[in-house]
């Protein structure tokens, strides 16, 4: 079986923008994953919304675990830096990274074993740690390169493809989030890239540990009539609280609003998150109240997507352990050790 | 919009843009194939079958599907913008390399009728319409006469295209295989009265008598200088026989045609040392083909345009040039042209010899104007379009003669609808009802990413045929100038191709909007998204589908309520789409196209014969398995394999 590399072609109108790249500068190598697998619209998606973004690809490291959403960074972004770690790793790699050079833009892809099982432990200590990054899980349920055992995400009662159900309780790495302490979270589905493209959008401006729950369908082990993160399970029990429009620092806001309660979140950096409420009792800002939500309807049933919880006061470890601005790893010999006049000194104020 | 309705012929034709330009509608991307499997035999059948003179078309042709060609809208430009990148794939040359490069192929071609039905026709003229009629008509057992003046088969491809650029064997070789069928040609004998061939009991008469007599240009000195100045296609016919064969050093060509280049590439040949060609139109407006303007230029010739002559200037009947008022082009809101004197001096060009080829007539001084035969106010007869009756209804007209000078392939289109009429009518069916196209469409999936053409998209750019040293091709008006492609650059070439007869076919009922094919897409092709109606739906599609001259492929309504669109414009057939779709809604399917001829097949009453399978497809990497479904019979009475 061989893979066809994407043709260089492309449409006549295909835009530049402000960097001067074309969307498809944002691409990779071609797909290796199963046809019509959720992870490559996700990856569709992270390259549209870099493209938005105006980011220079070589400002981007992304960084993966093990696991079929972990081999996605190969298929987009193929001019950034990129690091496939250890099985469950990856969020200790992307700290470490993160404190030697802070001037990067992180994007962390993961799946839900990679997060949700063997690296459940790093996934809520990068989040309660406030490492500034985009963390983007790509949930399928099932262990897809393993031939389809569920995953710990798999909802209680869903069933296996060969009819086998499952006993356990589900990991909701969004509720898992909000309890850690992330300060950006969102779930979506592959399968809506309205809605997936923006909430990137916001998580990678976002100064601070963003998570995005992603569903996203396996074709191969976990899109029949029994499964939970099925296409048409999660298009039938999709709840969405909000629809999110991100506009960076410098754009003017022009977009007309119909129907429904409008608010703004202005982010650190000046750029705004514009939400339009579909719930109306729904408040992005209460990670409290976010939490309930969330659970009483995954208790009927329902996949609430959207921006569910956004803190517009959001710090994040550099700022928490006072690091100087610079990154470390450009700081020269001079800087690193001032000397033994400065080490005395230091010693003497601590006796 | 209504969903598409892909079971009508005409909506995946169309998207095999160089098939669906040709007047003859020659399966293009099917024969382009078979030249990159070096199956040059069978490409040439195919081309056969169609347009009846490939080696010769392969030459000379006007090419109306190069233009047509997606390569051509789909190709980067270079980084300045400029350049040569949106070009089309070189198809009319590709097209020589089957006649250049197959074997014999005497055995392909059908056998003379082994019984006459009995009816007669008689065709006006051996060029290329006539021919055509001839070799449709004549193995079904019509006994078919062909007159012309001229002593050999050919018509204007004989007599006007000049050597160097078609040699004469090619023109002996194809005209040839049409004859070989039992048809007979009275060469030498001119018709002069139609109402005498009438009386001679045939049963239908077609004429293909081409547009026969070159535009005059009447300025003064004119007569005086009478001989130095020759009408161009009288002259080329001279130089064609040989009766002509030196011209003087310094030569003007007046006219901006084709037949004004090869006016002025034979003088260069027979001695012209100084040609150029003088245009009253500027450049772009000029009616030669882009190739051949560029052709002469590359030979050393000028063309100077925005000027009119004026008068021929001479010495006592010794001609001295021409003098030629300066304009410039103007167009007013219509977009139609004029030329606007400069008011600057008129220019004076000095020569030996002019050659006029400012256009060509229609002549029909042997036809009587009391025997029923309708003409129009420019003097050309009334010709049914589709059937090319005239106002009499057994005879019928094609190629130059009907509808005024086009070219060889528009012949060739106007002898196979001639033929149907033919045949429909002396059968006794009504020929203004015509018989619908065969096509077939047939899936080329093999295994996973696995098809029976080649998929990958060329990076190449057009190759350029590669030509014979200048000097030594000035030396002699019969060498032919191109040495046309060897193998290795037509394959090359070949893989240009898009394929775009391999059809993208989507069914909506497998669909589970997944977005693979979307996401995958590298023209930004497909979107998925709520109907509108059509002015609406071009506009908010992944990317705007600017070219209204090109279809939406509009799905049923899909599970969420929204439709797949596919603007059909810049797909590259690349089949990514299928490759990435989980459920097989998308298909990669090879539409096969053919023009019913005259036959069986396109008469009512008459059931067509199945044909023997068609060459399989070409494929680098194994042979297709038997999973093929048969295809409709094409051509019946044709014995194409």
């Amino acid at each position: 079986m061989t893979y066809l590399a994407k043709p260089r072609l492309h449409h006549p109108t295909l835009a530049k923008n402000r960097v001067g790249y074309t969307r498809r500068d944002y691409e990779g190598k071609i797909s290796t994953l199963c046809a019509g697998c959720g992870h490559d619209s996700i990856s569709a998606a992270i390259i549209q919304a870099c493209w938005e973004l105006d980011i220079e690809p070589h400002r981007v490291a992304k960084l993966s675990g093990i696991g079929c959403s972990s081999k996605t960074p190969d298929y987009f972004l193929g001019n950034s830096h990129g690091f496939n770690t250890v099985h469950g790793r990856m969020p200790s790699v992307l700290t470490g990274a993160n404190l030697a050079n802070r001037e990067l833009i992180y994007l962390g892809v993961s799946g839900d074993g990679d997060s949700a099982s063997i690296g459940l432990g790093q996934f809520a200590h990068v989040l309660r740690r406030g490492v500034n990054m985009t963390y983007i899980v790509e949930n399928n349920g099932v262990y897809g390169l393993t031939k389809g055992q569920f995953s710990a995400t798999a909802d209680k009662g869903s069933k296996s493809k060969r009819g086998l159900a499952n006993n356990d309780t589900p990991i909701d790495l969004a509720s898992l989030a909000l309890v850690m302490g992330a300060t950006y979270i969102g779930r979506s589905f592959s399968g809506d890239k309205a809605q997936l493209v923006p909430l990137i959008r916001g998580a990678m401006a976002h100064p601070g540990a963003a998570v995005i729950d992603v569903v996203s369908p396996c074709i191969a082990f976990n899109n029949h009539s029994g499964s939970t993160k099925s296409y048409d399970y999660v298009r039938e029990h999709n709840e969405a609280v909000n629809r999110l429009d991100f506009f960076p620092q410098r754009e003017e806001i022009t977009t007309e609003y119909g129907e429904g309660e409008v608010i703004d979140v202005r982010q650190h950096d000046g750029s705004i998150l514009r939400l339009r409420k579909l719930h109306a009792e729904y408040d992005p800002g209460d990670r409290v109240r976010a939490m309930a939500y969330v659970q009483e309807h995954a208790a009927r049933g329902e996949v609430v997507t959207g921006l569910l919880y956004v803190d517009n006061e959001a710090c994040d470890l550099h700022q928490q352990i006072n690091t100087v601005d610079q990154a470390l790893n450009a700081l020269s010999a001079a800087e690193l050790c001032p000397g033994s006049a400065v080490l005395e000194k230091i010693n003497a104020s601590l006796r | 919009m209504r969903p598409t309705d892909i079971s009508v012929p005409d909506y995946f034709h169309k998207v095999v843009d160089c098939q669906w330009a040709c007047p003859a509608h020659t399966p293009v991307p099917e024969y382009i194939r078979l030249i990159a499997a070096g199956r040059y035999s069978e490409a040439y059948m195919v081309n056969w079958v169609s347009n009846v003179f490939p080696g010769i078309l392969g030459r000379t042709c006007d090419r109306p599907c190069e233009p047509a060609c997606r390569r051509g809208r789909v190709e980067d430009e270079t980084p300045d913008g400029h350049g040569e990148r949106k070009a089309p794939v070189a198809i009319c040359r590709l097209k020589r390399v089957a006649a250049d490069y197959k074997e014999d192929i005497r055995h392909l071609l059908p056998l003379p009728a082994a019984q006459k039905n009995g009816r007669r026709i008689a065709c006006v003229g051996a060029g290329p319409a006539s021919l055509t009629v001839a070799r449709d008509l004549a193995p079904l057992g019509y006994e078919v006469v062909i007159y012309d003046g001229d002593a050999l088969a050919g018509g204007m491809m004989r007599t006007q295209i000049p050597k160097f650029r078609l040699p004469e064997e090619v023109i002996d070789e194809e005209t040839g295989y049409v004859l070989d069928l039992g048809v007979e040609l009275r060469g030498g004998q001119y018709v002069s009265s139609l109402k005498n061939l009438l009386g001679e009991g045939y049963d239908a008469i077609f004429v293909g008598s081409g547009a026969p007599r070159g535009h005059d240009l009447d300025i003064p000195g004119r007569k005086e200088a009478a001989k130095s100045i020759h009408l161009g296609i009288d002259w080329l016919a001279s130089v064609a026989f040989g009766h002509t064969t030196s011209i003087g050093k310094r030569v003007i060509v007046l006219g901006g045609g084709n037949t004004a280049m090869d006016c002025c590439r034979s003088s260069r040949r027979l001695g012209g040392e100084d040609v150029k060609v003088i245009v009253r139109s500027g450049f772009e407006q000029m009616k030669a083909s882009p190739w051949e303007k560029e052709d002469a230029m590359h030979e050393g010739i000028p063309i100077l345009n925005n000027l009119v002559p004026k008068a021929f200037t001479h010495i006592g009947g010794r001609l001295t040039g021409a003098t030629f008022e300066k304009v410039r082009v103007e167009f007013d809101e219509n977009g139609r042209r004029s030329l606007v004197p400069t008011g600057e001096p008129d220019a004076h060009f000095d020569c030996d010899e002019v050659l006029v080829a400012v256009g060509q007539d229609n002549s029909f001084p042997w036809i009587e104007r009391d025997m029923g035969i309708e003409f129009d106010k420019w003097g050309l007869p009334k010709v049914d379009e589709t059937t090319m009756q005239s106002t009499v209804p057994n005879v019928f007209f094609g190629g130059d003669a009907a509808f005024g000078p086009k070219n060889i392939i528009w012949a060739v289109a106007h002898g196979h609808q001639a033929a149907v009429s033919i045949d429909r009518m002396l059968n006794g069916e009504d020929l203004n009802e015509r018989p619908a196209p065969q096509t077939a469409l047939v899936s080329q999936k093999m295994g996973i990413h696995q098809w029976m053409y080649d998929n990958a998209i060329s990076g190449d750019r057009r190759l350029r045929v590669p030509l014979r040293d200048l000097n030594a091709a000035l030396k002699n008006i019969k060498i032919e100038v191109e040495l046309g492609f060897d193998p290795q650059l037509a394959f090359k070439e070949a893989q240009r191709c898009l394929n775009c007869d391999v059809q993208t076919v989507f069914a909506p009922k497998l669909c589970i909007e997944c977005d693979a094919c979307m996401d995958i897409c590298p023209m930004d092709s497909i979107s998925f998204t709520v109907n509108g109606d059509e002015d609406d739906l071009r506009q908010r599609l992944s990317a705007p589908a600017l070219d209204k001259s090109q279809d939406l492929y509009v799905s049923d309504s899909l599970k969420t309520g929204r439709v797949m669109v596919k603007d059909e414009d810049v797909c590259l057939h690349c089949g990514l789409c299928a490759e990435r779709c989980p459920t097989g809604a998308w298909d990669m399917q090879k539409f096969l196209f053919e023009t019913t001829y005259a036959g069986p097949g396109c008469r009512n009453a008459g059931a067509a014969p199945p044909l023997p399978e068609p060459p399989s497809p070409p494929s680098s990497e194994q042979k297709p398995k038997a999973r093929r479904k048969p295809r409709p019979a094409p051509a019946p009475d044709q014995q194409t394999a």
